[in-house]
């Protein structure tokens, strides 16, 4: 019936009080991913599936759902956008379009 | 659980046809009240929650209860013909015809009363559902197969919150005993069959052990003690009801009763 038995909270969040922010990401009943729906707050990984449940899925948004502790999460800087991310642009034959596929392989 | 006593009733004349009709939408009324005046009470804490995340589950609770709700007075307005439809059944009857158990119109109290009175109620209506699914009246069947998986997430969703405040600190666990200390004199009349429920071919006594099991297992993990020999308080399915009702029904009827046939 639970998921999880219930764990101490990691430490911090709220103020001390055990009530930390965590990530939630749905799948669609489509969709091959999860994606980043918002947060919410919740004292331990059970407790933050019921509230993604409640918050993120009533009106049939999805049909899996991962959640993950808002600090485990690290985001890369914006501030360094242009050396990770600009050395890219000319860089085409990164791309798989140069290969010509022979006609016997079909459909790929 | 008892199917309906069909094969038992030698004498089929009309009159003891139409007694088991009006003892079977009594018995759908029952259903019907206990689950509006539960979700009415759950309502009452829309915008008023501990959290955010909470506001939203209870209502959420509260919505489901609702629409089970609605399909009871559906059936039950079918059953009792006469121009009654779910709405007159709603709001126009007073407190001495509604059928809900006793415990659904206890006050909220604070989260941990509020999440108390919704396990034991939820473990009551997963059991009662789980058998009522099977049961040959087609149509009670159905809600309940619909009304069950609502009704399995109500019941995962108050235990998991019960067993937090109650393995939890110093002052929730002091909040929870308050709690069972206020409510628990309501649980018995869950169990104790009225005379319609015994005349619709339902024995809810049967499901009390599974629920005592129920019950005894979640509060040994939230370090609860479960009371003993406790005076158990009645008359709700009778419609002998606390002064509580009186005031739900204030709020919830005035609009239908000042502005009557009102529609938007």
């Amino acid at each position: 019936m639970k998921d999880s038995k219930v764990s101490p909270p990691t430490g911090g969040g709220e103020g001390g009080l055990g009530f930390p922010l965590w990530e939630v990401f749905v799948r669609s009943k489509q969709g091959l991913d999860h994606k980043h729906v918002g947060s919410l707050h919740a004292t331990d990984a059970a407790m933050a599936i019921e509230n993604a449940r409640d918050v993120y899925t009533r009106r049939q948004e999805g049909v899996s759902i991962w959640v993950v502790e808002s600090k485990f999460i690290t985001a890369s800087n914006p501030d360094e956008a242009g050396e990770l991310y600009e050395p890219a642009i000319d860089k085409v034959y990164r791309h798989p379009t140069f290969y010509e596929l022979p006609d016997e392989v079909g459909h790929m | 659980m008892q199917e309906p006593a069909s094969s038992k009733i030698e004498n089929n004349s009309k009159e003891s046809e139409s007694l088991k009709v009006s003892a079977l939408w009594t018995y759908t009324l029952h259903l019907a009240d206990s689950n509006l005046i539960l979700a009415q009470r759950n309502a009452e804490w829309c915008g008023h929650g501990p959290i955010l995340e909470q506001d939203i589950a209870i209502t959420n609770i509260s919505l489901d209860l609702i629409g089970q709700s609605r399909n009871f007075y559906q059936y039950a307005a079918m059953l009792i013909g006469d121009g009654a439809t779910e709405d007159s059944l709603a709001y126009l009857r007073t407190e001495r015809e509604f059928k809900n158990c006793l415990l659904a119109e206890h006050p909220n109290g604070d989260w941990a009363q509020t999440v108390l009175r919704q396990f034991l109620i939820s473990a009551y209506q997963f059991l009662l559902y789980e058998k009522l699914q099977h049961s040959t009246n087609e149509q009670l069947a159905a809600i309940a197969a619909k009304a069950l998986k609502e009704v399995t997430y109500h019941q995962r969703w108050s235990s998991e919150w019960v067993i937090r405040l109650g393995d939890g600190t110093e002052e929730s666990h002091q909040r929870m005993l308050k709690a069972i200390d206020e409510l628990w004199r309501y649980t018995g009349e869950m169990f104790m069959p009225a005379d319609y429920e015994v005349a619709a071919g339902f024995d809810v006594a049967l499901l009390k052990d599974d629920w005592m099991k129920k019950v005894s297992s979640v509060f040994e993990e939230a370090t609860l003690p479960v009371p003993e020999k406790v005076f158990m308080q009645t008359g709700g399915k009778t419609g002998t009801h606390t002064e509580h009702l009186g005031y739900i029904l204030t709020e919830l009827q005035y609009l239908q009763r000042t502005y009557p046939n009102a529609e938007w």
